[in-house]
């Protein structure tokens, strides 16, 4: 995978760590194995480490996880990592008899694969506890810990309930706020603008990639059905009429089942890497959102600040015995101040960088998605071609 | 062609005289695959705006004429020249004029009871099958003839023989349900090829806006490198598109072909019926026949035993004797007439395997 090549790449140009031994961290997900039963049953999959960093144990191990465990990883590291795009997960949620079904397990499992290798090969985020209690522990203190931590972070809906506050800026004036508490720099407002068509624009293209696999199936379905009928056609005839109906129906259906293998490797690498690309989007709007919470904190605390200097400064001039204990308060005040503007400043940052790398890395794996797509376009032509060309001669030869 | 007189014409008909045509053409040349003509349809006439209907009903009746004027037996009919060339009101007696018909049949009824030899029918007429009102006797008798054969659970005689007939009969209804599979799976796959291209299409669009959405917004040279390779993709996509709906149309087209066999079979059906009926009316003269022969010998048996003769039973012989002749004659006449729709249907059979051969191989070359 693309993702472990660069993980060695990143780590030894950006770590601080020492340069004679690069280091390495390279993980895989792979094997789903149902188990449990009933309504209780899941699908575990092996985790499979290999590393030369230390705090791991040893060059390999495996560890079996499943899907709640990701969910875990992925929160708290939204939770630590505020600033950063924290990569995407496949969809939670599947229609009940779908969810067995050998070919969404597999997406499910590209996907987390995906997840887990990107986390591995950022710079910052592969540095984390959570990512290496993740790869490591045993599966009841997994288990544990993510019973503990459940309910304690912010559920993305809540994320969306900020987001739309954000963007209400009616309801402050209402509420009596002076100012809209929200950022809005050129280039912030620009970014921001980016983002959601980018979202548009790549869900609708990811709309007509899962049509144009529905659609491929059903040419291979109906192919397959105008063979048959060909050859039981041609049975009632004789001699070469009858030959080049049975090869018209044989061809139809090898076309029926290239059109079925075309149809699944569109699928799976090309309209699912689509739509990996549309949740990551949605990752960075989530993160816009706590860039947003973060702002507002500053802006108000900054405020909170100024007025408590005011009442300072006159309680000052008064000589007034409460100046101690004002002045206590307002110097935790100002840490806490300067504490949230921090804050807010570092996602700020952190964001800017994090564009760079979203466009490099999405620039590199859209090139791979569209060139698959090509690949098995061409593919499927020429085998249309070569199957048409390869009849002709035989029905020109029958016909005396 | 010869017996026309001249090489161009034209002649105003209706409708009814449509019908009339092929109603004589189907009496005439029974045993031949006659193309099926345009349905009278009453209904869709009210359902559809009258310009619509005409011209659909126009489109119709041409392409039913070509086929009669391609068919190489009929083209030579004298009922077709007659519908193509004769100015003014068809000089074609109409053969389904219902009134006419029961009244022949209510005159004829009484006379054939009574045995009065003198009603006897000519042996043209004797070949036809019995139709309805025309004809009551002769219907009840090929009744009795046809549960006859039902009942007696015994395949009649003329009909074993011709096993290669039977076998051709099969196997061309069979090719007849394998051809309606055909067309239903090849409307299908028109149906999917449809589909693919309008899916293609979209997603061609889709690819064109978000290339220039990024394009517009790059900040990274790789960014803009792609967008211009993905706008070739999404071009290539757009034409792809474009060329499943040519593709579409082209077998489209060809269905058309197909449709037309379905047609064909059709007159298929009528012909192995026309067939049928003969055979059945051989069947009934043949034990007519032999139902007068017994009664004449009965006769003749009986007016032995009288001295000199029995003048009433000998009148009744010199008549039963003159009725076995015609009947005779009648049934010969008939055996004539099968013979030849057997020919002509094994004729027309192997017109019609090439003919298939010839326009399916159009087809599929299409189809690629």
């Amino acid at each position: 995978m693309q993702q472990n090549q660069r993980s060695s790449s990143s780590g030894s140009s950006q770590s601080p760590r020492s340069p004679q031994s690069q280091p390495f961290l390279s993980v895989s997900v792979s094997d789903p194995v149902k188990l449990g039963n009933g309504v209780q049953a899941y699908i575990s999959y092996r985790v499979f480490t290999k590393t030369n960093l230390p705090d791991y144990q040893g060059p390999e191990k495996i560890v079996i996880r499943r899907y709640n465990d990701f969910v875990w990883l992925r929160d708290r590291l939204f939770e630590r990592y505020k600033g950063i795009f924290i990569p995407p997960l496949p969809e939670k949620s599947a229609v009940e008899k779908f969810r067995f079904s050998a070919e969404f397990i597999e997406m499910r499992r590209q996907g987390l694969d995906l997840f887990v290798n990107r986390i591995a090969s950022h710079p910052e985020l592969r540095l984390s506890d959570d990512l290496r209690l993740f790869l490591q522990a045993d599966e009841e203190t997994m288990e544990r810990v993510r019973a503990q931590d459940l309910g304690i972070f912010k559920k993305p809906s809540d994320l969306m309930q900020i987001f739309k506050d954000m963007q209400s800026k009616v309801s402050d004036v209402v509420l009596g706020k002076e100012k809209p508490v929200e950022e809005s720099t050129p280039e912030y407002e620009k970014m921001k603008r980016y983002i959601f068509e980018l979202e548009e624009h790549l869900g609708e293209a990811q709309k007509h990639a899962f049509r144009l696999v529905k659609r491929q199936r059903e040419l291979g379905q109906s192919l397959s059905d105008f063979g048959k009928a060909v050859k039981l056609l041609g049975a009632c005839e004789g001699d070469s009429l009858g030959k080049a109906f049975a090869e018209l129906g044989t061809k139809s259906e090898e076309l029926s089942i290239k059109l079925q293998a075309e149809a699944h490797h569109l699928l799976m690498s090309f309209e699912e890497p689509l739509k990996d690309y549309v949740r990551a989007v949605q990752s960075i709007k989530a993160t816009i959102a706590e860039r947003a919470t973060a702002f507002k904190q500053h802006c108000e605390l900054s405020e909170t600040v100024k007025l408590k200097e005011i009442n300072l400064d006159k309680l000052m001039l008064t000589r007034s015995d409460k100046y101690g204990d004002a002045e206590a308060e307002y110097r935790e005040l100002k840490a806490e101040s300067e504490e949230a503007t921090r804050r807010f400043e570092t996602i700020v940052r952190l964001m800017n960088e994090e564009m760079v790398r979203f466009q490099e890395q999405k620039t590199a794996d859209m090139g791979v998605a569209f060139h698959e797509f090509a690949k098995g376009q061409a593919h499927l032509a020429n085998s249309f071609a070569g199957a048409w060309r390869g009849l002709l001669p035989k029905l020109e030869a029958c016909s005396s | 062609m010869r017996g026309f007189g001249g090489s161009e014409f034209s002649v105003r008909r209706r409708f009814r005289d449509v019908v009339t045509l092929a109603d004589r053409l189907s009496e005439s040349y029974r045993g031949f695959f006659i193309p099926p003509r345009p349905d009278k349809s009453v209904v869709e006439s009210q359902v559809m705006h009258k310009q619509e209907f005409v011209e659909q009903r126009r489109v119709a009746l041409e392409k039913y004429l070509r086929k009669l004027a391609a068919h190489l037996v009929i083209r030579t009919s004298e009922e077709l020249r007659m519908f193509l060339q004769v100015q003014g009101k068809l000089p074609l007696s109409t053969s389904t004029d219902v009134a006419s018909r029961m009244l022949d049949g209510a005159v004829n009824l009484p006379k054939q009871l009574f045995g009065d030899s003198r009603s006897v029918v000519t042996p043209h007429e004797a070949v036809q099958p019995a139709k309805g009102g025309r004809d009551l006797l002769k219907k009840f008798r090929e009744l009795k003839q046809s549960v006859t054969n039902d009942w007696g659970n015994s395949r009649p005689p003329a009909v074993e023989e011709d096993k290669e007939f039977m076998e051709k009969k099969e196997k061309l209804f069979d090719f007849e349900t394998r051809l309606t599979d055909v067309s239903k799976q090849a409307e299908s796959l028109v149906k999917a090829q449809q589909d693919m291209g309008d899916t293609m299409g979209e997603l061609g669009l889709s690819f064109i806006k978000l290339t220039k959405f990024e394009n517009e917004a790059a900040i990274l040279d790789t960014q803009r490198k792609r967008a211009a390779e993905l706008k070739n993709i999404a071009t290539a996509t757009v034409r792809g598109s474009r060329m499943y709906r040519e593709l579409n149309a082209k077998t489209v087209n060809n269905l058309e072909t197909l449709h037309g066999y379905l047609g064909a079979m059709l007159a298929a059906h009528n012909a192995y019926s026309d067939r049928a009926n003969a055979l059945l009316t051989v069947q009934t003269l043949l034990s007519e026949v032999s139902s007068l022969q017994s009664k004449a010998d009965k006769l003749e048996a009986a007016s032995s035993r009288v001295f000199g003769g029995d003048k009433t039973r000998n009148h009744k012989l010199e008549e039963l004797k003159e009725t076995m002749k015609i009947t005779e004659d009648s049934k010969n006449y008939a055996v004539r007439e099968y013979e030849r729709i057997k020919v002509s249907s094994a004729e027309k059979m192997a017109n019609l395997w090439s003919k298939v051969a010839e326009d399916t191989r159009g087809y599929v070359k299409d189809s690629s």
